[in-house]
């Protein structure tokens, strides 16, 4: 497939938010079972602020992906059938919830209020929060399944694409809750570090499983299947047009081989290993530049990765397009 | 319930194109138009289009055989290119199973193009709309043509009729005969689409000449008297055996 | 679309739809035109029409992009002062300034010396005009394309069987069972021919493939005979041997219908040998084959007159006429002829295995023995016997330049029909099938003058300007046996090149060989690209000047309705209609659209109105011959005869009260008569109440056997297609051609060759069918260039014209070279990589692209596709220009110049058909360093006065008011 900087940024900011949002109120949850240090409404807020930005961003960068995004309303439509349409109704979903969580907090009707006389685990912020992680998830699901429910698009028909989605957003949210923390100078840096560089690891084994799998791909559509002749030497001669169309422009990244293989030791680089070090690094030295690095690197590998992601995807309706002639 | 189709015949298809840009000049004044081109007098020109012939090459030297492959969007009876359209501009029509996309509605996201596995839908990149094949539903129900002209636009054009068109659910509809009769089959079964459009296969006319059939009673050889004998010099059983 | 429109809810406008015929090429389908608010909405065929019944291709449906093309000549234009040929710069002028312009000039020409007027043109279709206009105009130097596209086809068979493929007969798929298709790629005849193929083969019928290429109609070939260019002859001669061995020919056809049994003079030293025996003096000389050749009757054993009731003539044998003359059947000639011509020796040459070609043959005879044919049609021959029945055989064949196009094409065009000839297949069911006019006699009658007194100042040509040469005194040559004409066609050079020899043209005159002219003009070809062979040089040629800075051609006219390479080099641009905008005839003077059951012509009437001061080139020829006052175009009072185009087609007689004129459908004051008739006022009103086309069916009886049909043969003579009844035999043996070698020879009284061209006179005008390597291969060293390169037609494009066709280029944007894959490993470079092709002439670079479906020996591409920088008003980096080539480059219109230094044309030797596919190339990979270009490069053209400037970097066609477009 073509990777369309729309979707990459879509998809890898709304992951960050996703994951922001998820650290924040995990962090919540932990202080209300006093597990953690209790945290002012301002880190939430702010928190929140942040979460809401990225996700926003995304959204933002999904519309450069429309051609008529005036008609963008349109797309709730079909939540029934799509995915698609599912996505576009919950990714609003999660960054009002967001907003609700963040605003709650900011008008004091957090963990530590009393407004009415609930407090803990029943308190609005936990109560929104928890339907936000719903959505949140649920959001992870969406966007996975947008590339996961295309049968065959075998690259993405698997559940290690929601299952690396979800982490991906995981690992870069908690990185930047991390850099975040350290910022804000909460103890929690240390929480948030551990569960991205867990996460990070466990994303690691999955991209790594999915790398492997698509390496493995036996493509269930061949020349045979797609032209219905049965002979084992089939080659296209002509395309049927010679200047390009939007079939050879959507489908096929372009890219040299060269350019190819190495976006991938890229990303596998930029996304795994140079974070956890710099996660481990700017842990111990509670240095929030480190921790920001990480975070920053986190997300260029994630680019890359999801560049990678698109760009490894085979279409079968590349079979019909082979050959300029 | 109808499902209205294509059926092509690749014995007989010749590669001409007269199916894809008669399709282009129906579609662009209709209802489905106007179809862009882009540098339609420059480098890489590279337009709309709702029907493309490709050519493949079967086979080694000698034994190759040329294959030309016209593709439309197949009108799928489980298309995936519909339930994946966020908005329902993409839809597949109760009455007849054409599926077709409502501009008004399309947002232009691709998503269809990317659920579908043949490569037949294409964005116009001016009206932002995803656009494809519509079976000239507006020429296939207009009572203003005479009845004989109520066919797909690629149909009438096409010089060696391997364009058929009628609804793939009637068993005696000439479409159905033809795919029970000659073989017709589906594109990439394995995503059980179900594609309504289908193709028919090469056949092949054999000629068999027995050596006796040339051998022949009515030999003008015989005519002239030169109807070819051994030469009497060449040796026989006869110079051989003494018993 | 949107949802509330999909049912079928007709967009608002004002709609109309007009009948007429398509010009996208020559094949004249009838199409229907919609328009709304006077734009074209769309163009279908036309359901009514005989030729297409409804079917159209991707050209003309693509008619809309022709119609609103930025290439459009909009503007009479004159060449700047100062500005060399082949710039491209004009200025805009008025049409009454070019009509003195050109006036004043030709005026002066006619009254000195009319042969310095040159008229040429190219795929038109009009030549019923254009030729009468040189005719009128007494100018010698006048042809259209047929010299450098199919001569060979047109004259190998007519002079054979009296008429041909091409447009004027075909192949009876209806009725066939085996069908051989030899070098055909997409063809004159094209929608019908693939309305036909599909027909026939869901009929069940076999169709194979001779063609070193496998695409479009090969490709759904049942049997694909790979060959190598230009050894078809063999073949052909290797399966007329296995016929013989075998015994599978049609006796009874060839005894009653060909000269076969006819008896050859074998006298070494008589006048008369290897000519027929003659047993009487004619009562009339005519333009036939007078019926006075002997038989050896086996009943009586002696000579009778052919065709003696009784008789039972021997095919073969060796017999001595009372007085002693040795002579032998034809057909035993043929058996002498062919008999080393065996499978085995055609193998080497052509690389198909013997074993394939016997197959072929048996498959051949077999299935044209044992599948005869009989239909319940009652004709009677010329010889008066009554037939109950008209039978015929199941086996046909189509060929076009794949035969054509060689040096050798003649010959093996002679031996195709000869072939089918003896397959008992000509104009009879399910095989050959005649197209009215034809059959004709052999050859037709129509001659040229026979000297240079056949052309006098202010004096109409004593003669057509083409003709069809019966013996060497037809020959149109001076007291020296030198050319009258320009292009030196029917001279002793090219005796029979009854198309004239266009691509020798500019060359000729340039070099001023036979003599200098003053004034050319161009119709329709483009002449500076690909209709020329040796592009460059023929480019450099256009634009040389003598040492008295006059320019070597010193005025050039260009009628062409597009910016081409070729208006670039004019002085004066003539901007032509479109076929949407003007009237024209496909007239049965020309070449009519008929089908095998009858006569049929057609014409096409204006559906939009001309785009600036567009003027169809029809009027400027009534305009030019009114003002030079040549005689067709005056009335008594010398004043202006007709007002125009359509008035000229309904008035003009071929001579007066002739009663025969472009038109053959409803003549008569009331249109109550065909073919011949007075003029009707109302002609093109009819025309257009009938689709645009007169269609006359003839009897069932008529419409068989026609060249031995009593029948019809006196129809055509009533009707005036012909002149005589008689019968037309096919000519197994041409004693035609025997003429021409014994005048080599010096055994005859009349015109005889210059002595250098005796040896290729004798050598090549022989009677009978024979194989030689083509004149270019011969003279190329075949190790140094081991690859044969050809073109051949995309389906989806005609010649240069349609790259400025916004949907066709899509298709067809530039060209690769196509070869086996084996020469990839061999020369070290990949699929898609920029290689050099290099002939003896010269050499282009171009993309390689590797193929399994070529011969390994040969290498081709699609025709013209590559084009000048900017011309068609395409922008400058277009990929024409950057990636698309021009295989011309690489051929050259003359062989290597001769030790005595004489230049002979690159053609056949007796037809002087053009040698387009007998280059030899070598291919090798580019250098790294080398451009990513196609070479060569020329300076691009710009657009010229008149034309669309502003380019737009997109559109989208929306006819009519609802204009959606950019
Ligand atoms: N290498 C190679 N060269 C070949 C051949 C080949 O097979 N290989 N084939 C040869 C053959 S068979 C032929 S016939 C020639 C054809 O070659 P040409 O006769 O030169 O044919 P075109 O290039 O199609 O067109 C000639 C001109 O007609 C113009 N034209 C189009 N429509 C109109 C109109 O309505 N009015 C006027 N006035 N002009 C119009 C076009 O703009 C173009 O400039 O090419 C020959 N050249
Ligand atoms: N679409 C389209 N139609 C056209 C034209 C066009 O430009 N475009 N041009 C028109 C004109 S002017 C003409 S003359 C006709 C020509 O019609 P065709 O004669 O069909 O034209 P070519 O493309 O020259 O095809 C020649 C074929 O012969 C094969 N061939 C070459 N050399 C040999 C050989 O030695 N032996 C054999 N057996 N085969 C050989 C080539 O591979 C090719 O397939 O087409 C007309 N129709
Ligand atoms: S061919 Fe493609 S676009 Fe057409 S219905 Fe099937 S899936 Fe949808
Ligand atoms: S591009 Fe249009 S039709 Fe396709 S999925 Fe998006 S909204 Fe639906
Ligand atoms: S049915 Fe109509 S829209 Fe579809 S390919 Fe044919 S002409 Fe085009
Ligand atoms: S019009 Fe017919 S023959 Fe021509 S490419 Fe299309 S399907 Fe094939
Ligand atoms: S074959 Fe020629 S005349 Fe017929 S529709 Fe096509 S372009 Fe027009
Ligand atoms: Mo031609």
């Amino acid at each position: 497939m073509h990777p369309a900087f729309s979707v990459i940024f879509l998809t890898t900011l709304i992951g960050v938010g996703q994951g922001l949002f998820l650290a924040l109120y995990t962090g919540e949850i932990y202080s209300t079972l006093d597990l953690l240090p209790a945290q002012g409404g301002q880190f939430y807020v702010i928190g929140s602020v942040i979460a809401v930005v990225f996700m926003a961003a995304g959204l933002l960068a999904s519309f450069f992906h429309l051609g008529h995004p005036e008609r963008a309303w349109r797309s709730a439509a079909r939540w029934r059938t799509s995915w698609l349409s599912r996505e576009v109704i919950v990714l609003p979903a999660v960054i009002s919830a967001t907003v609700i969580y963040g605003g709650l907090h900011y008008f004091g009707w957090g963990m530590t209020a009393d407004v009415y006389a609930v407090k803990g685990l029943l308190s609005p912020t936990i109560l929104v929060g928890a339907a936000g992680t719903v959505a949140a998830f649920a959001l992870f699901l969406c966007t996975g399944m947008i590339y996961a429910c295309i049968k065959f698009l075998q690259e993405w028909a698997s559940s290690l694409t929601v299952i690396n989605y979800t982490l991906f957003g995981l690992a870069s949210g908690f990185a930047l809750a991390t850099a975040y923390a350290a910022y804000s100078g909460s103890e929690l840096v240390s929480f948030y570090g551990v569960i991205a560089i867990v996460t990070t690891v466990v994303a690691f084994i999955t991209r790594v499983a999915s790398l492997f799998r698509n390496a493995r791909i036996k493509h269930k559509s061949t020349l045979q299947s797609a032209l219905g002749v049965r002979h084992n030497r089939i080659q296209q001669r002509s395309q049927g047009f010679m200047g390009g169309s939007f079939n050879t422009r959507e489908f096929f990244h372009g890219a040299s081989v060269v350019w190819f293989k190495s976006i991938k030791w890229v990303f596998l680089v930029l996304v795994f290993p140079v974070p956890i070090a710099l996660l481990v690094a700017g842990i111990n030295a509670a240095s929030f530049d480190l921790l920001a690095a990480a975070f920053v690197v986190q997300y260029i590998g994630l680019i890359a990765e999801r560049w990678f992601f698109f760009a490894q995807a085979n279409h079968p309706q590349n079979l019909y397009y082979q050959t300029v002639g | 319930m109808t499902q209205l189709a294509l059926v092509i015949d690749l014995n007989v298809c010749v590669g001409c194109h007269a199916c894809v840009t008669s399709c282009k000049e129906w579609n662009t004044s209709g209802i489905a138009g106007s179809m862009s081109d882009d540098r339609p007098y420059g480098e890489s020109p590279t337009g709309n289009f709702f029907n493309r012939v490709q050519s493949f090459e079967v086979g080694q030297y000698p034994n190759t055989e040329t294959v030309h492959f016209p593709k439309s969007c197949l009108h799928c009876e489980d298309p995936p290119c519909v339930p994946v359209c966020p908005t329902g501009a993409s839809y597949k029509r109760e009455e007849d199973g054409i599926v077709l996309v409502d501009y008004d509605k399309c947002i232009g996201c691709k998503y269809c193009s990317w659920a579908c596995p043949y490569g037949v839908r294409e964005i116009d990149e001016h009206q932002k709309v995803m656009k494809k094949c519509t079976l000239c539903v507006d020429r296939i129900y207009d009572e203003s043509l005479p009845e004989a002209e109520r066919k797909p636009a690629c149909v009438m054009a096409c010089p060696t009729s391997a364009r058929l068109f009628g609804d793939v659910h009637d068993p005696d509809s000439q479409v159905s005969v033809a795919i029970r009769e000659e073989g017709g089959y589906p594109l990439m079964p394995e995503w059980g689409t179900k594609p309504a459009n289908h193709y028919l296969p090469r056949r092949k006319t054999k000629l068999k000449i027995h050596e006796d059939e040339l051998i022949r009673a009515d030999n003008p050889l015989k005519k002239e008297g030169h109807l070819p004998t051994p030469d009497e010099s060449t040796p026989t059983l006869d110079d051989s055996t003494t018993w | 679309m949107r949802k509330d429109l999909e049912k079928a809810e007709p967009i608002k406008g004002q709609v109309e739809v007009k009948n007429t015929t398509c010009y996208m090429c020559a094949c004249r389908c009838g199409i229907r035109v919609t328009l709304r608010d006077g734009e074209v909405r769309y163009i279908q065929g036309n359901p009514e029409h005989p030729l297409n019944k409804g079917v159209i291709c991707a050209k003309g449906a693509s008619g809309i992009m022709k119609q609103y093309s930025p290439a459009r000549l909009t503007k009479p234009l004159r060449r700047k002062p100062g500005s060399d040929r082949g710039d491209g710069e004009f200025e805009e002028i008025s049409w009454e300034e070019a009509f003195s312009t050109m006036s004043e000039r030709l005026e002066h020409i006619r009254k000195t010396d009319p042969k310095k007027f040159a008229l040429f043109t190219g795929r038109d279709q009009m030549q019923a005009m254009t030729g009468m206009f040189a005719k009128q105009y007494g100018t010698p130097n006048y042809a259209a394309h047929g010299g450098f596209c199919s001569v060979n086809m047109a004259a190998g068979m007519i002079y054979t069987i009296g008429g041909s493929f091409w447009e004027f007969g075909g192949p009876d798929l209806e009725r066939s069972k085996l069908f051989i298709m030899i070098g055909t790629a997409e063809d004159h005849h094209s929608n019908p021919l693939k309305m036909a193929l599909s027909k026939f083969k869901r009929d069940g019928g076999r169709f194979i493939s001779i063609n070193p290429v496998r695409t479009g109609y090969s490709a759904i070939a049942d049997e694909w005979v790979p060959i190598k260019p230009g050894t078809d002859g063999a073949l052909l001669l290797a399966l007329i041997n296995e016929m013989i061995t075998q015994g599978l020919y049609d006796r009874d056809f060839l005894v009653q219908y060909t000269n076969s049994a006819q008896l050859v003079n074998l006298d070494e030293k008589s006048s008369e040998y290897g000519m027929f025996v003659r047993a009487e003096v004619p009562v009339e000389e005519g333009c036939f084959d007078p019926q006075n050749k002997l038989w050896w009757d086996r009943n009586v054993n002696k000579a009778v007159v052919t065709h003696t009731a009784g008789a039972d003539p021997r095919l073969m044998g060796e017999f001595k006429l009372e007085d002693g003359t040795p002579v032998k059947p034809a057909f035993q000639m043929l058996v002498d002829r062919v008999k080393e011509y065996t499978p085995e020796w055609a193998e080497d040459i052509t690389g198909i295995p013997a074993e394939t070609i016997r197959r072929l043959g048996h498959e051949m005879g077999v299935t044209a023995r044992d599948q005869k044919i009989e239909l319940p049609i009652a004709w009677t021959d010329v010889w008066g016997k009554d037939h109950e029945t008209v039978t015929g055989s199941p086996v046909s064949f189509h060929a076009m330049r794949g035969l054509a196009a060689h040096s050798n094409g003649f010959q093996t065009i002679r031996a195709l029909s000869i072939l089918m000839t003896m397959l008992g297949t000509i104009d009879t069911p399910g095989g050959f099938r005649h197209k009215a006019p034809f059959p004709r006699p052999i050859p037709p009658c129509a001659k040229t003058p026979r000297g240079p007194e056949g052309v006098k100042p202010n004096t109409p040509l004593g003669g057509m300007p083409l003709g069809w040469p019966a013996e060497p005194d037809d020959l149109f040559v001076d007291d020296k046996g030198e050319p009258v004409r320009l292009d030196k066609a029917f001279s002793w050079e090219y005796p029979l090149s009854v198309h004239g020899m266009m691509h020798n043209v500019i060359t000729n005159a340039w070099r001023g060989d036979p003599y200098p002219i003053d004034t050319m003009m161009i119709f329709m070809a483009n002449m500076a690209w690909n209709s020329t062979m040796n592009t460059e040089g023929v480019r450099k040629m256009l634009n040389d000047k003598n040492e008295d800075g006059e320019y070597k051609i010193p005025f050039l006219i260009v009628c062409d309705a597009f910016q081409s390479e070729m208006t670039s080099y004019a002085d004066l641009v003539l901007p032509d209609t479109t076929y949407l905008e003007r009237h024209d005839v496909m007239s049965m003077l020309d070449r009519p659209i008929s089908e095998f059951e009858g006569p049929v012509d057609s014409v096409r009437i204006p559906v939009v109105p001309p785009k600036g001061d567009c003027k169809p080139f029809q009027e400027v020829l009534i305009e030019l011959g009114t003002r030079l006052k040549l005689p067709a175009f005056i009335n008594e009072k010398g004043e202006r005869k007709y007002r125009d185009y359509p008035d000229f087609v309904v008035n003009y007689e071929t001579e007066p009260g002739s009663g025969i004129g472009f038109l053959a459908g409803w003549r008569g004051k009331g249109g109550e008569k065909f073919m011949k008739g007075e003029p009707n006022p109302n002609q093109w009103q009819m025309y257009e109440q009938n689709n645009c086309v007169y269609q006359h069916e003839l009897p069932k009886s008529y419409q068989y056997m026609r060249n031995w049909n009593k029948g019809y043969l006196e129809w055509a003579r009533h009707h005036r297609l012909t002149r005589y009844a008689e019968p037309i035999l096919c000519h197994i043996y041409s004693d035609v051609l025997q003429q021409f070698r014994l005048a080599a020879q010096g055994k005859t009284d009349g015109k005889q060759p210059p002595d250098h061209l005796r040896k290729r006179i004798e050598t090549f005008f022989d009677p009978l069918p024979f194989y030689y390597e083509t004149l270019e291969s011969q003279l190329t060293d075949k190790h140094k260039y081991p690859l044969n390169a050809i073109t051949q037609r995309p389906m989806a494009m005609y010649h240069s014209w349609d790259s400025q066709n916004a949907w066709l280029r899509q298709i067809h944007t530039y060209n690769y070279l196509y070869m086996s894959p084996e020469l990839g490993t061999k020369g070290g470079f990949e699929d898609g990589d920029w290689v050099w092709v290099e002939s003896q002439w010269g050499k282009v670079r171009c993309l390689c692209r590797f193929s399994e479906a070529v011969e390994p020996g040969t290498v081709w591409t699609w025709n013209a596709i590559g084009k000048q920088a900017g011309a068609w008003n395409l922008e400058p980096k277009a990929d024409e220009a950057s990636k698309g080539f021009l295989l011309n480059h690489v051929i050259s219109e003359e062989l290597p110049p001769t030790p005595e230094g004489e230049h002979l044309s690159n053609s056949d030797p007796v037809t002087g058909q053009a040698g387009w596919y007998d280059v030899r190339v070598r291919v090798y990979k580019a250098e790294e360093t080398d451009e990513k270009i196609s070479y060569p490069q020329f300076k691009p053209l710009k657009p010229v006065p008149g034309q669309e400037k502003k380019r737009k970097p997109w559109m989208a066609y929306f006819a009519g008011k609802g204009k959606r477009a950019s």
